[in-house]
């Protein structure tokens, strides 16, 4: 650990897991649906449902849907700015099956029709893990520019995708792969070093067997 | 890369012929890959924020359950009325210890050190001593690299989480670590600061968390409290030339054995302890939480 998770973050309480953490889920959901979110359903599940109100957890996922960090006073009053910028939201609970305890599901709607469910827990200090995208299993934590790609399961595609990175000089820091079934619905995650240009990510987008691609660019103001 | 022992944080602090807070700073440079005025700043920012915490205190508010706020306040006129039997500087401890907790309660912005239940321990201390004794910022940057490097060590060797390792994990940690800051800026010797890490942490041993309702308030707020005075004599004890007769990093291992030992119950689980009270149960049952 770096002597700034020993000292830091500097965050709105009271908990680093159940609010800071909570926060940053909300954020890097937001910044993976890459619009402004319209609607969302959040269920909590195991102890963000028990003790999820009492540390402002579900305030936290609205904040960070909103574009909060967890520094941010407003996180207490997120409901109200949520409602005021017409942003619809749901708080519910939820049994996960397997999961973290701090863990949540999120199903947000983007201002242009795009739809994203994701699955993520909070770690303790304030980091987290996204576990699930669209119900495939994923696992990173936002410390890096993240790709993920949703593809038909068939030969070429991580070559492809790999050769892209070359080109444009993004190294790979970590890179994981699965899949639903042989030749059904395959996910690839790849953690990189530098920032994939967009130019590259709607070339992406347009490629056959190609089903989703969606990025997170730990850089951008959300 | 993270220092293993405070053994090799106080032997590269010798060996490289630097003050120990300054070894703490190069290494997070090296592993950061950062230039030194970045850490700084990024420190100096961190003081600001309890700083600011403290600054924005506001005594009438309370936390989402109703159940933390004022207290700090309370103690406030209580200094004012010269009616404090610790003195002047203990007690605006107390305060400022107090204060940070509530903010923390309250869904204000504070500082997590180490985490955010224990975050007014160092800052109460640091807080009132900068002011009783004119002490600059940049000093004061200084002993949070030092409190920083000895906190390193024990989440390395042990934990800094209540769920891992009870509040001896936190609190008990914070305690250590602010120790060793108010022993720098007595201007006492490494061995001191070791010295004084390693009695905050011992005295602190098997401290359980026991949060009522699984709320980061009761009993957190308070205990930042006995964290804050609790280093306050063990920096006085090692300043004084009282050493710990168990070594530094033995005791840290000695933290990670106990909260190995620890019950669940009794690791941030909100089940055993005061989490276990009758009136605890009746605060879950008015709060409406429910329960697995």
């Amino acid at each position: 650990m770096n002597i700034f998770d020993i000292l830091g973050p500097v965050m709105v309480g009271p908990s680093s897991s159940h609010t800071a953490g909570a926060v940053r889920i909300g954020s890097v959901t937001r910044k993976l649906l890459a619009e402004e979110p319209q609607k969302a359903e959040i269920f909590l599940h195991g102890s963000f449902a028990l003790t999820g109100e009492g540390h402002g957890t579900d305030k936290a996922i609205v904040a960070g849907l909103l574009g909060m960090l967890p520094d941010n006073m407003n996180i207490p009053k997120s409901f109200e700015i949520a409602k005021k910028a017409g942003m619809d939201f749901a708080i519910n609970t939820i049994e996960l099956r397997n999961a973290h305890p701090n863990s949540a599901l999120i199903k947000v709607t983007g201002e242009k029709g795009r739809e994203l469910e994701v699955v993520a827990s909070s770690l303790g200090g304030g980091r987290i893990e996204i576990c699930q995208i669209d119900g495939i299993d994923t696992n990173f934590g936002g410390d890096y520019n993240t790709l993920i790609v949703h593809n038909v399961d068939q030969p070429g595609h991580i070559a492809e995708i790999t050769s892209m990175l070359s080109h444009k000089s993004v190294n790979i820091a970590s890179m994981h792969l699965s899949r639903d079934i042989r030749g059904g619905y395959a996910v690839m995650v790849i953690e990189c070093d530098q920032q994939i240009p967009d130019i590259a990510l709607s070339w992406l987008t347009n490629l056959e067997g190609i089903i989703k691609v969606t990025y997170y660019n730990k850089d951008e103001e959300v | 890369m993270a220092f293993k022992s405070v053994e090799e944080l106080l032997t590269l602090s010798q060996t490289e012929n630097n003050p120990l807070w300054q070894a703490v700073l190069i290494d997070d440079i090296t592993d950061r890959q950062v230039a030194e005025s970045e850490s700084i700043e990024k420190m100096n920012y961190l003081w600001g924020k309890m700083q600011d915490a403290s600054k924005n205190y506001d005594g009438n508010q309370r936390s989402n359950s109703g159940l933390v706020g004022g207290d700090g306040e309370k103690m406030k006129v209580a200094i004012k009325n010269n009616a404090t039997i610790s003195g002047s500087f203990i007690s605006e401890v107390i305060s400022e210890a107090l204060k940070m907790g509530e903010c923390n309660a309250c869904m204000k912005c504070i500082v997590a050190a180490p985490t955010a239940g224990s975050c007014g321990v160092l800052p109460s201390v640091l807080i009132t001593i900068a002011k009783a004794n004119k002490i600059s910022d940049e000093e004061i940057v200084k002993s949070l690299y030092v409190s920083a490097g000895f906190g390193q060590v024990i989440a390395t060797r042990a934990s800094i989480s209540g769920a891992e390792g009870g509040c001896q994990a936190e609190i008990g940690s914070a305690s250590a670590m602010a120790s060793a800051a108010l022993v720098f800026l007595k201007g006492g010797t490494n061995e001191m600061m070791a010295n004084a890490c390693a009695m905050a942490l011992k005295s602190l041993l098997g401290l359980v968390c026991d949060p009522v309702a699984g709320l980061v308030e009761i009993p957190c707020t308070k205990r930042n409290v006995i964290g804050a005075i609790n280093a306050i004599s063990c920096a006085d004890m090692a300043l004084a030339g009282i050493t710990s007769k168990i070594p530094c990093d033995e005791v840290i291992d000695a933290m990670a054995s106990v909260g190995n030992l620890m019950a669940s119950s009794l690791k941030e689980t909100g089940e055993g302890g005061l989490a276990g009270t009758p009136t605890a149960k009746e605060i879950v049952k008015r709060l409406n939480i429910k329960k697995d």
